[in-house]
């Protein structure tokens, strides 16, 4: 049967099966395939432009892929009616690289959106749980009325870490949460995610460059190189991968298997 | 390049966009009839497309009106053009001044207006955004726009007709000296309801327009700053060329005797 997946064991929360997108004459995803266990944090690691975020917008729908399947929860959403989809997305929040905030909102009433316009909740009770979720990410309530454009990146990024979390996901996916923060703020950005993980006993997919960063958030590390998952393995063995191109990529050498196209002068 | 393929070229890209936007209509018609509805917002863009464009559409008809009270003076029979003036005045207004001028000038200012804020939201993935936030961004940001947009040029232009027949009147009796007491008897005479709704049947439709180019250009745009500059350009140009275009079909089957 093509539309569920073979059960052998417990099924993974999210698997990617042979996805492949392209644009145009480039291929993005080239037969990408990971699963992500449930309850579980997995990181993806990898250079700039080689389809992470791509891939995230292929799960959520957001971009539909050329070819290959996607299970979550074992149900294959490629093959899905609309309305199941969006069924299916109620169990996602996504914390994107850009904030993707709404200008036009104020920051409490941003945290709110899919409580009040996609579940349907009174306001009143919605902005409490909003308050409560800034907490969380350590804003206090002046900052509820401000709007989007008055805040600095970090805050943006806090904010649109309660915005992803605010309806107490299933699944949570965080695009590059720690980029463009300084190292202290970027750990107080680890240290909610792990602890927000924890607390809705959620299974996280995160994808950054910060090695710091993976190494604090992540059970399981993979690596994306030209649209495939090239390693995958435990947090602890990171290190011990034996692979030329992790290896490189987490000490961050020019020199190696992977070559930046820089063009020489 | 070769010639024929570049001709090819464009054909195709042609059709691929006359595709897009067939499709991008029906996702946006079929979520007008399905819930949930955003009454809320409804209301904000009734007020945003309908009444911010009061001042602009009134203008406009106030002046086209006293123009063309003036150019029908001056090309007419002078002897009998107390009667001509009021008569055409008022139904150059109503069937096609009032609606094709009202439809330019909202498309310039509201194509445009959607057209970049739904490209911001585009490029900075706030449309993604909804997605995953459970909103669907037709229901959410298309279907207000567009049903505010055909309710309220009806209404935008039905002002416009009154105004603009007060700016012939105004022109006629202030500056060509007629008879007010006779202008008012020959435009009331001449003038059927049917003028008047046909007129407001074609500003529904200009309304449709508008609001579609803002909210394709506008989701179809990409790229930063410049695609979002190109998306407003081409949001309002398209909604021109088509107010026009349309208004030729309507005009010939609507006023067809
Ligand atoms: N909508 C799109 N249209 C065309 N090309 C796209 C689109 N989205 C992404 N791409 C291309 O796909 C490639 C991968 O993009 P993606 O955003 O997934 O990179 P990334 O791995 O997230 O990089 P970064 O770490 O810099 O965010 C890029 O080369 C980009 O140009
Ligand atoms: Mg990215």
């Amino acid at each position: 049967m093509a539309d569920k997946q073979q059960s052998g064991g417990e099924t993974p929360k999210i698997e990617l099966r042979n996805v492949t997108k392209r644009f145009g004459p480039k291929v993005v995803l080239d037969g990408l395939s990971l699963t992500v266990p449930r309850g579980k944090s997995l990181v993806v690691i990898g250079g700039s432009g080689t389809g992470k975020s791509v891939m995230l917008k292929c799960v959520l729908g957001i971009l539909h892929p050329d070819k290959g399947d996607i299970f979550v929860d074992g149900e294959n959403v490629l093959k899905m009616s609309a309305a199941d989809r969006e069924q299916t997305l109620r169990k996602f929040g996504m914390l994107f690289q850009g904030s993707a905030l709404f200008d036009s909102l104020s920051v409490w009433q941003n945290v709110a959106f899919g409580l009040i316009q996609g579940r349907k909740m009174k306001r009143a009770q919605a902005k409490d749980i909003a308050y409560a979720k800034l907490a969380k990410v350590g804003l206090g309530p002046e900052v509820g009325v401000l709007y989007p454009a008055e805040l600095s990146g970090g805050m943006q990024k806090r904010v649109a870490l309660a915005r992803a979390i605010a309806s107490d996901p299933e699944i949570i996916f965080f695009d590059e949460p720690t980029t463009g923060l300084d190292p202290i703020m970027a750990d107080v950005i680890n240290d909610l995610i792990v602890a927000s993980v924890k607390d809705l006993g959620a299974t996280a997919l995160s994808i950054t460059h910060d090695m710091a960063s993976a190494r604090k958030i992540a059970d399981e590390i993979a690596m994306i190189y030209k649209g495939k998952i090239i390693w995958k393995g435990p947090r602890a063995e990171i290190d011990s991968s034996g692979n030329d191109f992790v290896d490189q990529f987490i000490h961050g050498r020019a020199d190696g298997p992977i070559k930046m196209e820089v063009l020489k002068p | 390049m070769n010639f024929f393929a570049i001709i090819g070229r464009v054909v195709l890209a042609l059709f691929g966009e006359t595709g897009r936007l067939a499709l991008f209509t029906w996702s946006s018609v079929s979520h007008i009839v399905r819930p949930p509805f955003f009454g809320r917002l409804l209301g904000q863009q009734m007020m945003r497309i309908g009444y911010f464009s009061l001042p602009v559409v009134a203008l406009t008809a106030f002046f086209t009106g006293g123009a063309l009270a003036l150019q029908i003076y001056y090309g007419g029979n002078k002897i009998n053009s107390e009667n001509i003036v009021a008569t055409i005045v008022a139904l150059g207004i109503t069937r096609e001044l009032g609606p094709v001028l009202g439809g330019l000038m909202v498309a310039g200012r509201v194509s445009a207006a959607i057209a970049a804020e739904l490209g911001t939201m585009r490029v900075t993935e706030q449309i993604d955004a909804l997605t995953t936030l459970s909103t669907n961004p037709f229901k959410y940001l298309v279907v207000p726009r567009l049903v505010a947009a055909v309710i309220t040029l009806p209404l935008l232009v039905l002002i416009a007709d009154i105004i603009g027949i007060m700016g012939g009147f105004v022109v006629g009796s202030a500056s060509l000296h007629f008879n007010s007491g006779v202008y008012v008897t020959n435009t009331v005479n001449f003038l059927k309801a049917t003028d008047v709704t046909n007129g407001l049947i074609k500003a529904a439709v200009f309304g449709f327009i508008i609001a579609l180019m803002g909210c394709f250009h506008g989701f179809n745009s990409k790229g930063g700053a410049q695609g979002v500059g190109r998306a407003t350009t081409n949001a309002v140009v398209t909604a021109s060329i088509l107010i026009l275009a349309s208004n030729y079909v309507m005009t010939s089957l609507l006023f067809a005797k």
